[in-house]
C-alpha cells in the first residue's frame, strides 16, 4: 500500500520533470529567444550583446536549464521580463484570484452535479432525465466563452440584473473578489457541473445494473434504502477520478473564462505573458498548471485507493 | 477473375456496411438531428461563397451597426459589414482546419498508440510519461505559445492542433490494442512468424479502428472548440477573414446595443458543434462503443 503511494508520487514527480524538459526545450527551439523579442527592433550590436549578458543567454543551455529547475524547485520561478519584477510577486495575487474563483466553482459544482446525476440516473429516460440531460449536454458541448458571452448579454445586459464586466484589481480583498465573481463561477461551474452529472449518471445506472443490486432489491431491501447503502457509494468512487481530470480540464477553460469576465486570475495572465512575449513567465505558468494537473490527478488515485478496500491490495491498472 | 470478384464483393461489403451504420446513426432522433446539422453545415461551408450576397470584407461607414432588415438579414457589425454573409462564411476556415488537424491527429495518435500498446516494455513507459506530460500542461498555453511565436497561418495552426489533441488518442489507441493483442488470433499470427508491421496492419489496425475512429470524431468537436477558442481570444485566424470566434470576440463589446451581430456567429458555431457532438454519440452507438464513463481529456 505504502509502496504504491510512493510509487503515483514518484510517476508525478517524472511527469512534472519531463513538463520542465518540455517548456525548456520548448521556449528554446522556438524560434526568437528572450533578447530579441524583449529588444525588438533594436536587437542588434552592443544592446543585443548587453541583453544576452544580462539574461545570461551566452551560457550553455543545459546549465541555465539546471540553473532554472534547481531554482524552480526552491520555489523561485526567476524574474519577469515586462515589470522586471520578481515573477512570484506577479504570481501571488493571480494564484489566490484564482483559488477563490475555483473554489467557489467547485463548492457549488460538485454537490449540484452528484444530485443531478442521481437524480437523471434514477429517473432514466423519463421526463427530468431528458429535460436535466439535454442541458447538461448544452452546456458542455457549448464553448465556455459562447456560454460566458450569453450570461453577460441575458442576465447583465438585457435582465440587468449585475454588471456585465467588473473591472476587479488583482490585489481585491477576498470580499470585493466574493461580491463580483457571480457570474464567471456560473459560466465555469454549469460546465463543470455538465460533465460531472453525465458521468455520475452512468454509473450510477451501471452499479443499478449489478448483480449485488439486483440482489438487495431480491431481498426487499426498500428502494432508498438501497438506493444509499447499496448503489451510491459504489457509484461515487469512480467518480472521483472523473472530477478531477474535469477539474483538470477546466485550467484551459478558464483562460477563456477570466478573459470574457476580464478576471485577474492565472487565466488571464497566461494570455497577458504571452502577448508580452514574456517566457520567463510562460514557463513559469506551465510548470504550475502541470503541476496543479498532476497534483489533482495524484489526490484523487490516492482518495480512490484509500476508499476502496479491494484495490488496496492490488496494482491498480496505469 | 476470381480475384477481382471478391474485392469487388469486398468493397460492396464495405459500402453496405458503411450504408448500414448510417442507417443505425439516423434511427434515433439525437443522431439523425447530429447528422442533419453536420451535412447543412459541410453544404453550407461548400457553398456559401457562390451564395453570399455581399463582399464579406466591403466596410462601408452608411451601413454601421443597422438592425437586421430585409436587405441586411442578420444586420451589420460595426464596420458595415453584412453579418448575414460573414455568418455563413465563417464556418469554412474553422471546418478546414479542424478537419484536417483531426485526421493528423488520428494517424499519429492512433499509430503511435498501437505501436505502443504492441511493443508494451521500456519504450512503451517512456513515451506514455511523454504523453502524460504533455497532457498536464493546458492546451490552450501550449497552443498559444506556438500560435504567438510562428503564426497564426493554416500551415502552422493544423499540425500544431493535430499534434496536441492528437496525444489523447495514444492514450485510446493503447487501450484498444491492449483488449486485442491477448486475443488468439495475434498468438498464431506471430506463431506464423509475422512481423510488428504487418500485425499492425493487418490484424490489430480492423480491431481496434472503430475505438479509434468514435475518439477522432470526438476530437474534431473539442479541436473545433480549441480553435475558435484561440480565435476568440485573437490568436487564430487574422481579420477580416470572416471567422465566427473572431466575429464573437469583436462583436462582444458592442453587444449591449447590437445584439444580432453576437448572436449569429454564436448560432453557427454552437449548432456545428452540438452537431458534431452528436454524430459522433451516434456513430460511437452505431458501431457499439460505450463513451459514456470516458473523461474529458
Amino acid at each position: 500500500m505504502l509502496l504504491l503511494i510512493l510509487k503515483r508520487i514518484g510517476l508525478g514527480l517524472i511527469t512534472l520533470f519531463i513538463v520542465s524538459l518540455i517548456t525548456f526545450v520548448g521556449v528554446e527551439v522556438l524560434p526568437g529567444d528572450a533578447c530579441t523579442t524583449y529588444l525588438e527592433r533594436e536587437a542588434y550590436g552592443a544592446a543585443l550583446d548587453a541583453c544576452i549578458k544580462r539574461l545570461g543567454l551566452d551560457i550553455p543551455a543545459y546549465e541555465r536549464y539546471l540553473d532554472w529547475a534547481s531554482n524552480v524547485v526552491r520555489g523561485d520561478f526567476g524574474y519577469s521580463l515586462s515589470g522586471e519584477m520578481p515573477i512570484n510577486e506577479v504570481l501571488g495575487p493571480r494564484v489566490k484570484n484564482s483559488l477563490v474563483l475555483a473554489s467557489v466553482s467547485i463548492l457549488i459544482g460538485i454537490p449540484l452535479a452528484i444530485v443531478l446525476g442521481i437524480i437523471t440516473a434514477l429517473w432514466r429516460d423519463k421526463l427530468p432525465d431528458i429535460m436535466i440531460s439535454t442541458i447538461t449536454i448544452f452546456s458542455m458541448t457549448i464553448p465556455e466563452f459562447i456560454s460566458a458571452t450569453l450570461l453577460i448579454l441575458i442576465v447583465a445586459i438585457w435582465l440587468g440584473w449585475l454588471p456585465g464586466i467588473v473591472i476587479i484589481p488583482s490585489d481585491a480583498t477576498f470580499y470585493e473578489l466574493l461580491s463580483n465573481i457571480i457570474l464567471p463561477v456560473v459560466a465555469i461551474s454549469m460546465i463543470m457541473t455538465a460533465h460531472m452529472a453525465r458521468m455520475v449518471r452512468s454509473s450510477v445506472i451501471q452499479v443499478m445494473a449489478s448483480d449485488y443490486v439486483q440482489m438487495a432489491i431480491l431481498k426487499g431491501v426498500p428502494y432508498w434504502k438501497m438506493v444509499f447503502r447499496h448503489v451510491l457509494p459504489n457509484a461515487l468512487l469512480p467518480a472521483i477520478n472523473v472530477v478531477a481530470l474535469t477539474i483538470a480540464w477546466l485550467l484551459g477553460g478558464v483562460v477563456v473564462t477570466e478573459v470574457v469576465f476580464n478576471y485577474p486570475g492565472l487565466g488571464r495572465l497566461v494570455i497577458e505573458s504571452i502577448s508580452n512575449r514574456d517566457l520567463p513567465v510562460v514557463q513559469a505558468l506551465a510548470i504550475i498548471l502541470a503541476s496543479i494537473y498532476v497534483g489533482i490527478n495524484l489526490i484523487a488515485d490516492l482518495m480512490t485507493l484509500m476508499l476502496n478496500p479491494r484495490l488496496k491490495s492490488l496494482q491498480i491498472r496505469k | 477473375m476470381e480475384n477481382n470478384l471478391i474485392t469487388e464483393d469486398k468493397q460492396k461489403n464495405k459500402l453496405e456496411k458503411a450504408f448500414e451504420i448510417l442507417k443505425t446513426m439516423a434511427s434515433k432522433p439525437s443522431g439523425l438531428i447530429g447528422l442533419t446539422i453536420v451535412l447543412f453545415h459541410v453544404v453550407l461551408a461548400l457553398t456559401s461563397p457562390y451564395i453570399a450576397p455581399y463582399d464579406y470584407k466591403a466596410i462601408s461607414p452608411n451601413t454601421m451597426l443597422l438592425a437586421p432588415s430585409a436587405e441586411h438579414w442578420f444586420g451589420t457589425d460595426s464596420l458595415g459589414r453584412d453579418v448575414f454573409t460573414r455568418t455563413i462564411l465563417g464556418g469554412r476556415t474553422a471546418l478546414t482546419v479542424t478537419f484536417f488537424g483531426s485526421l493528423i491527429a488520428l494517424l499519429w495518435g492512433g499509430l503511435l498508440g498501437i505501436f505502443c500498446g504492441l511493443v508494451g516494455g521500456k519504450i512503451d513507459d517512456v513515451v506514455m510519461r511523454v504523453v502524460d506530460a504533455f497532457l498536464s500542461i493546458p492546451w490552450i498555453l501550449a497552443m498559444l505559445l506556438i500560435v504567438s511565436l510562428l503564426g497564426t497561418s493554416t500551415e502552422v495552426l493544423i499540425p500544431a492542433l493535430g499534434f496536441f489533441y492528437g496525444k489523447g488518442i495514444v492514450r485510446v489507441a493503447r487501450a484498444a490494442t491492449h483488449d486485442v493483442i491477448a486475443k488468439d488470433f495475434i498468438v498464431s499470427a506471430r506463431a506464423r512468424g509475422h512481423s510488428n508491421m504487418s500485425i499492425i496492419w493487418n490484424e490489430i489496425i480492423p480491431n481496434v479502428r472503430d475505438a479509434i475512429l468514435v475518439e477522432g470524431a470526438m476530437r474534431w468537436s473539442w479541436m473545433l472548440l480549441g480553435f475558435s477558442s484561440l480565435s476568440f481570444l485573437g490568436f487564430g485566424v487574422s481579420p477580416p477573414t470572416p471567422d465566427w470566434g473572431l466575429m464573437i470576440s469583436n462583436a462582444r463589446g458592442l453587444m449591449s446595443f447590437a445584439y444580432w451581430s453576437v448572436i449569429a456567429p454564436i448560432v453557427g458555431l454552437s449548432s456545428l458543434i452540438i452537431g458534431i457532438n452528436l454524430t459522433a454519440d451516434a456513430f460511437a452507438k452505431a458501431l457499439g462503443i460505450d463513451r459514456s464513463t470516458k473523461a474529458p481529456v
